[in-house]
């Protein structure tokens, strides 16, 4: 596959993941919009670790090149699992304290 | 138009439509499980790659237990469709005018970069995304920051566990 589909493909995602940000007011939906934009990346890192893959294989036959961005990937994964705990608790905080989820709310600390 | 074209296109639709689900859902549960429908499909895109583990991580890991936690913190709220006030239609409009600008930037940035013509992701075939090949380089060279991500667990865990203490 043409590797600027896969580009495409994850930009697509990260852009929508971008809006639902800008225009949810839901904290959770916004929350889940970072989660989406998280693997969006993902998916390009992975592609982009094929893409140079496939290139090493032309030179060297049996070659390793490339796990890296897959490794990277995987890391990725283990930031997001310890962030999204830690943000819920802090979703669930804010709805014991507020009774609402609503991001608006949150702009007492503006004053 | 083989088979993994065939593959690689509904994938990428069906990882867009429930991108776009997520934002358009009024209700957050909705949201929840179209968001897990597009992880599926990204799944689908790693193993059509042969990157076999990250696959199955992806399964595991995101739709299998943070997107239940997120189902569970929805539904210990009790959060109404209708409960959910909207921003302005000026905000909105901001907000996908901005996106959109983003993506058409980046989009004529790579379309416009010599470097990527020809460039090809290998699907169907390579060795690095196996479960050994990656095991191996995760506890050869990356042993320190593999431990590290435990002790990032743990104080995850115990962050979690005091943000959500009652006082």
């Amino acid at each position: 596959m043409p590797i600027q589909y896969y580009i495409f493909l994850a930009l697509a995602l990260f852009s929508i993941g971008i809006i639902g940000v800008l225009t949810r007011r839901n904290a959770i939906i916004v929350f889940m919009c970072i989660e989406l934009m998280l693997n969006s990346v993902n998916l390009l890192l992975v592609a982009f670790s094929k893409m140079h893959h496939a290139e090493a294989l032309t030179a060297v036959a049996d070659t390793t090149i490339g796990i890296d961005a897959q490794l990277f990937v995987f890391f990725i994964m283990v930031v997001a699992a310890a962030e999204v705990a830690v943000g819920l608790a802090i979703i669930v905080m804010m709805f014991r304290n507020t009774h609402s989820v609503d991001v608006h709310f949150l702009n007492r600390l503006k004053n | 138009m083989s088979i993994t074209e065939i593959l690689f296109w509904f994938l990428s639709a069906l990882a867009l439509v429930g991108a776009l689900m997520v934002v358009l859902s009024r209700n957050p549960v909705h949201s929840v499980l179209w968001l897990v429908a597009t992880f599926f499909a990204i799944s689908g895109h790693y193993i059509l790659m042969n990157a076999q583990f990250l696959a199955i991580v992806n399964i595991i890991v995101y739709a299998g237990a943070i997107m239940v936690l997120f189902l569970f913190v929805i539904m210990l709220m009790n959060l109404n469709s209708e409960a959910e006030p909207r921003k302005s239609w000026m905000m909105q409009l901001a907000g996908v005018l901005a996106g959109g600008c983003f993506m058409m930037v980046l989009v004529s940035l790579v379309r416009q970069t010599a470097e990527l013509g020809g460039k090809t992701a290998l699907v169907k075939e390579g060795n690095i995304g196996l479960i050994k090949q990656l095991g191996m380089k995760l506890f050869s060279e990356y042993t320190v920051p593999f431990e590290i991500s435990s002790v990032l667990f743990l104080s995850a865990m115990v962050g979690a566990v005091v943000i959500g203490k009652k006082d």
